[in-house]
């Protein structure tokens, strides 16, 4: 996994409560069985036509957010379907970092395995941020991971948490897989005492 | 002192969700997350090949084949089987699956198996879905095995692979959410329309964070079914997951399932479920009651499922905040609707009577006695897709197909189909639905659809009168 610890990058607001993870990456996409390529068809049914043409009003389409890595949307992102293709869709996209006043909790755990990190911030500092990148040609943000501080070269800075378990992976871009299997002997002990059901073993 | 709070710990009251948390927690190492033993993983095709992906390319194997169990329902079509899969991706999925599951050592419900079905469907009918377990599945609706007294939820892939690789996933520890439900649900008003209601009222992230434990008269009288339908939902209000403590109902649900406990057993695991209810006096992080009397059966008329009134009344007027009216009006124009609209006035295209939410039995024959002796309105295209083989069956044997066909529906083989149209069962752009299913997200039916969630019985009645309509003045043949 990529490590995340500092990083700035031009903003592109989508400032809009309840993003779902369809609107992500709409199904159609989904019959992959690789986890590259999504990035091409991120919000795909907002991006392009029936027809497949671009929508030119749609914010990624806009050649000012060409080239965007932090994401500015509404409360509730990433609710419905535990798809992880829209993690992988909005990091193949480029996206690092996504700012939102909350999150969907499986969409939060999916974006940190993946190096996506998910910034919470209140409602008014959302707001302020999406109208600064619909304003300001070129807005960005600076996110650091070690102080936990979110900030513009305008004057605006706040704080987010995150749990310190996250943190420490994100910032060292750990594999859980690896981390978890340091236990193999409290799991083997467990297992033990809790065998598999017997009806199952046939 | 670690033993006198240890001791106060043991007789402090804990609540359902946390008797089975304190169960599987494995070590909670400092500056680690809780490491959660997973008892029960059921796989599906469409969040699965990356993760067996990643074991092969990290020489893994799957750690407990037994406690895994995959089938295929979100791809595959509906049409009368053996059918060849005209969709090549579709089909090299489903195909990745096979392929993996025979790599892995992992039991398969494939598309020819009688067990095949949706995979929320198929665990509870197939015995696996148990009280105090821990169950997990690459897919949200998780939720819905919660109705057994289990603690089930839905993951991402990278976690699909960490429990094929370890059995165990880093668990954050939710919170704790106490809905009762009192009193008793008026005729015409289902499971459905609880769900709808409890999202109606809290929104559609009022349980975020919470593992919701359902309680009350209103809870405790409804069947498995409808348990199901209740808990399947609850991941629209946000919640991780939800679960009622297991009683009577559950035990009778249960009995002689083919993965159920045997009758060597079988005495010994009540006496240890019946435990497993929440004590006395336990506390909750938020606890709120709803009046099972007052709710009506609803409709969706917006593009999330908190956007939900009764069935008698009109779509809401626009809210007065700059910010929450355009919402509303965005939601309104993709719905080809208008603020004041009486909601029996919408008429439907189509009709899905299907999904984890409500395929099984008890749904069918709610929406087969509203169909009985009806046909469906002209230009209204309605059908029926079993959640299971096994519910198919025994439709079939009860003659509910019969009832469906006589009446015009179609009737299909069971897969997830139109709940999110993976398959060839979509909608066309601006073709407006009544759907049993979960989601009327923009596009989630098919790009440019229309969906109006409701009950399996509104759902029929909508497709007979061609339009929505308030059951509880149904004239049933
Ligand atoms: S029926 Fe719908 S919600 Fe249920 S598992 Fe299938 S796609 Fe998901």
């Amino acid at each position: 996994m990529q490590p995340f610890r500092k990083h700035q990058g031009t903003v592109a607001p989508l400032y809009r409560a309840d993003i779902d993870t369809d609107q992500i990456i709409p199904k159609q996409f989904l019959k992959r069985i690789e986890k590259t390529g999504f990035g091409e068809f991120l919000f795909n049914d907002w991006r392009r036509s029936v027809a497949g043409a671009s929508e030119p009003s749609f914010v990624l389409n806009q050649p000012a957010f060409a080239g965007t890595s932090i994401l500015v949307a509404g409360r509730n992102f990433g609710c419905g379907s535990s798809r992880e293709h829209a993690v992988w869709a909005l990091a193949d996209f480029g996206f690092r970092a996504v700012v939102a006043p909350s999150f969907a909790d499986i969409f939060a755990t999916n974006c940190a395995k993946n190096g996506l990190l998910t910034v919470a911030v209140s409602e008014a500092e959302a707001s302020q941020i999406a109208r600064k990148a619909s304003e300001i040609p070129g807005y960005q943000l600076t996110i650091d991971l070690e102080t936990l501080t979110v900030e513009d070269d305008l004057g605006f800075s706040s704080r987010f948490t995150i749990d310190e378990f996250t943190r420490h992976c994100l910032l060292e871009g750990l594999d859980d897989i690896a981390l978890t299997l340091e236990h193999e002997a409290d799991i083997a002990a467990y297992e033990a005492k809790h065998p598999v059901p017997a009806a199952w073993q046939v | 002192m670690a033993v006198v709070i240890d001791k106060l710990m043991r007789h402090m009251p804990r609540t359902l969700f946390e008797k089975i948390w304190d169960d599987h927690v494995i070590t909670s190492g400092a500056g680690r997350l809780p490491l959660l033993y997973v008892d029960l993983h059921l796989v599906h095709e469409v969040t699965s090949p990356q993760a067996f992906d990643g074991l092969r390319a990290a020489g893994r194997r799957v750690r407990q084949p037994l406690r895994t169990i995959a089938t295929v329902d979100h791809n595959v079509p509906t049409d009368p089987r053996p059918a060849p899969i005209r969709d090549p991706i579709a089909k090299r999925q489903i195909e990745a699956l096979e392929a993996n599951c025979r790599e892995f050592g992992v039991r398969l419900f494939d598309m020819e198996s009688s067990a095949q079905g949706i995979v929320h469907v198929i665990g509870p009918e197939l015995g696996l879905t148990q009280p105090g377990m821990t169950i997990v599945c690459g897919d949200s609706h998780t939720s819905t095995h919660g109705a057994f007294g289990a603690l089930a939820f839905g993951i991402g892939t990278s976690e699909v692979e960490q429990v094929l690789a370890t059995q165990c996933l880093p668990q954050r520890k939710p919170r704790t959410m106490l809905i009762r439900v009192n009193g008793e649900l008026g005729p015409g008003v289902s499971a459905k329309d609880l769900a709808l209601g409890v999202i109606g009222q809290i929104g559609t992230a009022g349980a975020a964070g919470f593992v919701i434990e359902y309680a009350g008269a209103a809870v405790r009288a409804l069947s498995m079914e409808s348990r199901m339908t209740l808990c399947n939902m609850s991941i629209e209000a946000g919640a991780r997951a939800a679960m009622i403590a297991a009683d009577e109902t559950t035990f009778a649900y249960m009995k002689g399932r083919r993965f159920s406990p045997g009758a060597e057993e079988w005495e010994q695991m009540v006496a240890r479920w019946r435990e497993l209810a929440a004590d006395p006096g336990a506390i909750y992080d938020r606890s709120m009651e709803i009046h099972a009397s007052e709710l009506a059966p609803f409709v969706t008329w917006g593009t999330n499922p908190g956007m939900v009134v009764p069935v008698g009344s009109r779509i809401p007027d626009l809210p007065p905040s700059a910010a929450d009216r355009r919402t509303a009006e965005r939601m309104l124009e993709y719905m080809g609707l208008e603020a004041g609209t009486p909601i029996e006035q919408i008429r439907v295209d189509r009709v899905f009577i299907g999904s984890c939410t409500n395929s099984r039995l008890e749904d069918l024959r709610a929406a087969a006695r509203v169909a009985k002796g009806y046909r469906v309105a002209s230009g209204v295209r309605a059908m029926v897709v079993p959640g299971s083989q096994q519910v198919k069956h025994a439709a079939e044997k009860e003659g509910l197909d019969r009832i469906f066909r006589d009446a015009g529906f179609e009737w299909r083989e069971p897969g997830c189909s139109m709940c999110l149209g993976m398959n060839p069962d979509i909608l066309l752009p601006g073709e407006r639905c009544a759907s049993t299913s979960n989601r009327n997200f923009e596009g989630r039916q098919g790009r440019g659809g229309r969906t109006h969630l409701v009950s399996p019985m509104m759902a029929a009645a909508a497709a007979i009168a061609g339009h929505f309509t308030d059951i509880r003045d149904w004239r049933f043949q």
